[in-house]
C-alpha cells in the first residue's frame, strides 16, 4: 500500500536532520506570530489540520497566512484552492495585512485556483467522484512543487452537491489523498450549531483542529483560537485571544510564558539620579518591572518619562504606550518639565502606542502591544496607566492581563514601567489591580498637605533584590525635570 | 439575449418555420479520469440515451482529464463523470453515471423526438 510510505519517509528526513533522541511529530513552522509557540512547532507536516469557525472569524487569513508565510520564510511554495472568492477578490482582502500575491505567484511560491461550485449549474444524475478536484489540484501541486495546500472552505463542496453519502466518502478520500500526496494541508469549515462543524465529519478526519471565535463582549469583539485536537502532540489548551492586524495574525499565548527568564543583575538608570540614590543599586534591574502608583497630579507620568529619556540616551528604543493621552500631549507636557522627547521620536528611539482603553476589548489592546513589541523590539517599555484598563473589564481580567504583559516582558528582556492611578484617600497599598506581587519595584506617590502646602512624597514600598530607602521622599518639578529631597525633608518634618 | 435574437425582422415573418426548422446539432463532451467502471457506464449510458432520443442530431466528444488535465482546471470540471453540453448555448453541466435518463433530459434541457 502506497500510504506505508509515508512514515518510512519521515524517519529518513528526521535521521538526516540526526540530533533526535525520539522521532516526533515533524512540524511544519506556520510563520503565524505566536501559534508556533502554543503548538509546539506548527502544524503537524504532511497531514491535515482543520480551522473551522464561523464566518467572519478570520479561516480565510489564517490560511493564507500559512501559505504565504510559507512561501517566503520557509521555502515551502503552497496551493490557494478557493471555492468563494476570486483570486483578484482574494488578492485585494489580504493585501491588507501585507501580502503581495500577484508577486508571489509570478515567482511560482503561490498559486491561487478558484474553484467554482455554483449548485444551479450542476445537476446530478448518478453516482459520481470528486475526481476532477484532485486532478485539479495535483496538476496545481505539481506545477509549483507545492508543500502547502489550503482548501477554502469546504462547506462549498457540501452547498454543491446534494449526495451527501458520495460527499463524504470523496471528503475522506480528498483528506487520505493530501496525506499521501505529502502536503501539509489547511482545509477550513464552517463551524455547526453545538458542534465543530456542520457536517460533523470533518474534524474526525483532520489531525490537527483549531477553533476560531469571534465573540462581542460589552459591545467590544474579541477574536480567539483554541487548538481542540493535535494527534500526536501536546499543544496549549486555552483560549488565545488574537489579532489580525497589518501583519497578519498574532496569537498571544498564556501558557507558554513559565517562570524561567533569568534574571538579569545590570542596573538600568531610572533617569532621576536622586530616585537612583533611594533604589539602592541605583535603577531598576534590567527586564524588571516598575510600577508607580499614586494619585492624580503627582509624576506618575514624569517619572515614566525621565526613564524614556534616559533609554535614548543609553542608545535604546522605547515603547510608550499611551493610555490616557495623545502623543503631542505628552510631548508637550513633558517639554515643561525639561524633558526632550521630540528627538527621540525623530531617530526612532522612541514610538508611542496610542490608543483609548475603549477602542478596543483588553485582549486586542495585549495583542496589539504584543504585536508592537515583537515588530519594534524595544528594551523599554511605558504602560501610561494601566488603571485606565479597568473600564474594560473585571479586575481579574485585568489583573491576568497586566500579568502576561510583565511575564511577555521579562522573557523578552524588556525593561518596564507601568504606572497605576490610585484615588487620594485610598490607601498606598491599594493598587486596585492586584500586581503589585508582581512587580519587582514599587513606587508610591502621594500628595501631602503640610501647613497648607501641598506637596508630593515618594516612597520606595518594595525594590526586590536591592536595598532601599525607606523615607518618604519629597518630590519636586521644576523645569528641570524631577528630583527628590530626601535626607532635607526627613529632618525637616520628622 | 435568446429572445432578441428571434426578435429580428427575418425570424418575426415566418414563426411557423422557425419552430419547424430541424433543431440544431446538439455537442456533448463527457469528461472522465481513465477507463473506469464508472466512465464506462457513463459512456454507454450517454450513447443509449442519445440514439433513443436525440435521433442522430448529436456528437459526443469524450475527454480523459487523465490524458489532458489541464481541462479540468480549464472547463471548471469537480465531479466525474460530467458531461456538458456545449451547443446549443449555453452550456448546460450534468454529473454523475447518467444512470438516471430523466435527469438527463431535463439537464441537458433537451425535447425527446419521440
Amino acid at each position: 500500500m502506497p500510504r506505508k510510505k509515508m512514515p518510512t519517509r519521515n524517519r529518513r528526513r528526521d535521521a538526516n536532520r540526526g540530533a533526535k533522541p525520539m522521532r516526533l511529530l515533524p512540524k511544519a513552522a506556520t510563520g503565524i506570530q505566536g501559534l508556533d509557540e502554543i503548538t509546539g512547532g506548527g502544524l503537524p507536516k504532511g497531514r491535515t489540520t482543520l480551522i473551522c469557525g464561523s464566518a467572519g472569524c478570520g479561516k480565510t487569513m489564517f490560511a493564507m497566512e500559512f501559505l504565504v508565510r510559507g512561501a517566503q520564510q520557509y521555502d515551502e511554495p503552497g496551493v490557494f484552492v478557493s471555492f468563494e472568492e476570486s483570486a483578484d477578490d482574494l488578492a485585494q482582502n489580504v493585501a491588507s495585512m501585507g501580502f503581495d500575491l500577484k508577486t508571489l505567484s509570478r515567482r511560482k511560491k503561490l498559486l491561487v485556483d478558484h474553484v467554482r461550485v455554483v449548485r444551479s449549474e450542476i445537476e446530478e444524475t448518478g453516482s459520481f467522484d470528486l475526481e476532477g478536484l484532485f486532478i485539479r489540484l495535483g496538476l496545481a501541486i505539481d506545477s509549483i512543487g507545492a508543500k502547502r495546500v489550503v482548501l477554502d472552505t469546504l462547506e462549498a463542496l457540501f452547498g454543491g452537491f446534494s449526495n451527501a453519502a458520495i460527499l463524504r466518502a470523496e471528503i475522506r478520500r480528498l483528506f487520505e489523498w493530501l496525506k499521501l500526496r505529502g502536503v501539509t494541508a489547511v482545509v477550513t469549515g464552517e463551524r455547526g450549531d453545538g458542534a465543530l462543524t456542520r457536517h460533523g465529519l470533518e474534524e474526525y478526519v483532520s489531525d490537527c483542529v483549531i477553533l476560531l471565535d469571534h465573540r462581542v463582549e460589552s459591545q467590544l469583539t474579541a477574536r480567539r483560537l483554541r487548538i481542540v485536537k493535535y494527534r500526536g502532540s501536546i499543544h496549549g489548551t486555552d483560549e488565545y485571544p488574537f489579532l489580525i492586524g497589518a501583519n497578519g495574525l498574532s496569537v498571544v499565548p498564556i501558557t507558554s510564558i513559565r517562570l524561567d527568564h533569568r534574571a538579569s543583575s545590570e542596573v538600568v538608570s531610572s533617569g532621576v539620579p536622586t530616585l537612583n540614590k533611594a533604589l539602592g543599586a541605583g535603577g531598576f534591574y534590567r527586564a524588571s518591572t516598575a510600577l508607580i502608583s499614586g494619585g492624580a497630579g503627582t509624576g506618575k507620568s514624569s517619572i515614566a518619562g525621565h526613564f524614556v529619556a534616559e533609554a535614548g540616551g543609553r542608545r535604546e528604543r522605547s515603547l510608550y504606550v499611551a493610555l490616557e493621552e495623545s502623543q503631542s500631549e505628552i510631548v508637550r507636557n513633558m517639554k515643561s518639565i525639561g524633558i526632550e522627547l521630540a528627538p527621540l521620536l525623530a531617530t526612532g528611539m522612541l514610538r508611542f502606542h496610542v490608543s483609548r482603553p475603549t477602542a478596543q476589548g483588553l485582549e486586542m489592546h495585549l495583542a496589539a502591544i504584543h504585536e508592537l513589541v515583537i515588530e519594534y523590539r524595544p528594551q523599554v517599555v511605558v504602560i501610561d496607566s494601566i488603571t485606565s484598563l479597568l473600564s474594560m473589564g473585571s479586575i481579574a481580567e485585568v489583573t491576568s492581563m497586566i500579568v502576561r504583559l510583565v511575564d511577555f516582558f521579562k522573557m523578552n528582556g524588556i525593561t518596564a514601567v507601568m504606572t497605576a492611578l490610585i484615588p487620594s484617600g485610598e490607601g498606598t497599598e491599594m493598587t486596585g489591580v492586584n500586581i503589585s506581587s508582581l512587580v519587582d519595584t514599587w513606587l508610591t506617590l502621594q500628595n501631602i498637605e503640610i501647613k497648607g502646602v501641598r506637596s508630593r512624597a515618594l516612597s520606595v514600598i518594595k525594590a526586590r533584590g536591592m536595598w532601599h530607602s525607606n523615607q518618604f521622599h519629597e518630590l519636586v518639578m521644576s523645569k528641570n525635570g524631577v528630583e527628590l529631597k530626601s535626607d532635607a525633608w526627613s529632618r525637616k518634618y520628622a | 439575449m435568446v429572445p432578441k435574437v428571434r426578435m429580428s425582422a427575418q425570424t418575426r415573418k415566418l414563426p411557423g418555420k422557425q419552430r419547424s426548422s430541424p433543431p440544431a446539432k446538439i455537442v456533448l463532451s463527457l469528461y472522465i479520469a481513465g477507463d473506469t467502471p464508472k466512465s464506462r457506464t457513463a459512456l454507454s449510458n450517454l450513447k443509449k440515451i442519445c440514439a433513443e432520443h436525440l435521433d442522430g442530431r448529436y456528437r459526443i466528444k469524450v475527454i480523459d482529464l487523465l490524458k489532458n488535465p489541464k481541462l479540468a482546471r480549464d472547463h471548471q470540471i469537480l465531479a466525474l463523470p460530467t458531461l456538458v453540453r456545449q451547443l446549443p448555448q449555453p452550456i448546460r453541466k450534468i454529473i454523475g453515471d447518467l444512470s438516471n435518463t430523466e435527469r438527463v433530459l431535463v439537464g441537458l434541457d433537451i425535447e425527446s423526438t419521440k
